[in-house]
């Protein structure tokens, strides 16, 4: 009962509390550059997700069972951007023979989940945090994913609206998107302070 | 031949210019927004931070120019970040010994500049096609492009914020610091505002 508390709390902080995208500003190129439309937001949402819960869980074996035990720590970073390059390989490889349709319409998006910051930066965190259990790690990584897609969708849904609103010409694009995300990140601080 | 020396002195101060304001990678490319963002709370995190990507920058330019013919098409990209990463393990391992409360404040986004997309960006487009020299001077640029535009940005929201600037304070002591300006809200607004800005100036000048 204990560890599904641990668990339950640790997902909810990690979708509301301290998402990625809004308090650690991780994941914002996706986040400015793929929110145009809903669908498309969703369907990256997804292919994140997978990728970031494959490459966390990877990632934690990896360290606490490999690295920490001969000492090389050393060589964390350049471990996990190999991981996280190939998890992201296999997930294209699997999505290409199974759903060529999918396929087609993320286009270079899919390669372009690498160098995502979110993932490699929840990598760092899980790792910052100290988090010495597996099913921990699983379900932290799992609640990133999870607390991208729906900033990332809450964005798009916005910025739809926003193409109908008479903008002033030099706010158009980057700059009234990025002031829309700050007003966003203001509405997700009411959240702060709910689970220590 | 002198014309020619001459040419090339043109496209050397032509690429240095560039990374300062005409493809300045935060204010016209939109690059590094993750490090922009997070680490501009105040100037000196930020200074640390753009100095660190000026040397990321400047040593991964220098092995992809020279390995530039060598390079497969397919493993490029893989070849390119394991290179930044090898740059940012020696940056960050630099940061905890000789500077360790900068590292501390700094935290997971000195590693996350292995996936800082102006480092990759400017791999593919200038160091993998060209020699050492102007790669070295395009790093050079966009380092420095990248700091300056940093440090306005932790400039504005330092002084907002504590009324100081490199923690010095400037303003008057009845001033009542902008708590907001600290925290993620001011950093997408202020950004947001500085765009906007840049985008003005530019179009009023052509």
């Amino acid at each position: 009962m204990d560890t599904l508390n641990i668990l339950l709390i640790g997902f909810i902080s990690i979708v509301i509390v301290k998402n990625l995208v809004l308090t650690k500003f991780l994941g914002i190129c996706p986040y400015l550059g793929v929110s145009g439309r809903i669908d498309m937001a969703f369907g990256m949402g997804m292919a994140v997700t997978f990728v970031v819960t494959l490459s966390g869980t990877l990632t934690w074996m990896i360290d606490h069972w490999v690295l920490m035990k001969f000492g090389l720590g050393v060589t964390r970073y350049v471990c996990f951007i190999l991981v996280i390059a190939g998890a992201v390989q296999l997930v294209e490889m699997y999505v290409r023979k199974f759903f060529p349709f999918l396929y087609k319409s993320f286009g270079i998006f899919l390669p372009l989940i690498t160098t995502n910051c979110a993932i490699l930066g929840l990598c760092l965190f899980i790792n910052l945090w100290g988090i010495d259990n597996l099913l921990e790690a699983v379900v932290l990584s799992f609640g990133a994913g999870i607390g991208f897609t729906m900033a990332i969708c809450i964005m798009a849904g916005i910025r739809e609206n926003l193409n109908l609103a008479d903008v002033p010409e030099c706010l158009k694009g980057a700059p009234i998107t990025l002031i829309t995300a700050g007003l966003l990140t203001l509405a997700f601080m009411g959240f702060a302070g709910m689970i220590r | 031949m002198p014309g020619e020396k001459q040419a090339t002195t043109e496209l050397y101060k032509r690429t240095l210019v560039a990374g300062l304001w005409n493809e300045n990678p935060v204010f016209r490319l939109l690059l590094g927004m993750c490090p922009t963002l997070a680490v501009t709370a105040a100037v000196k995190p930020a200074f640390t931070m753009g100095l660190s990507v000026i040397f990321v920058l400047v040593c991964s330019n220098i092995v992809v120019s020279f390995m530039r013919n060598l390079l497969k098409p397919h493993l490029r990209i893989l070849m390119f970040t394991l290179t930044i990463a090898t740059f940012v393990t020696i940056a960050d391992l630099f940061l905890r010994a000789f500077q360790p409360r900068m590292s501390e404040v700094l935290g997971p986004y000195v590693p996350l500049i292995i996936v800082n997309c102006i480092i990759i960006c400017r791999a593919e487009t200038c160091a993998s096609k060209n020699n050492l020299i102007v790669s070295i001077i395009d790093a050079l640029g966009m380092g420095v492009g990248f700091t300056l535009t940093l440090c306005v940005l932790a400039g504005v929201r330092e002084i907002l914020s504590t009324g100081a600037i490199w923690e010095i304070p400037i303003l008057p002591a009845g001033f009542v610091p902008w708590a907001a300006m600290r925290m993620p809200v001011g950093a997408f607004i202020t950004l947001g505002l500085l765009l906007a800005l840049v985008n003005a100036v530019s179009k009023r000048k052509y």
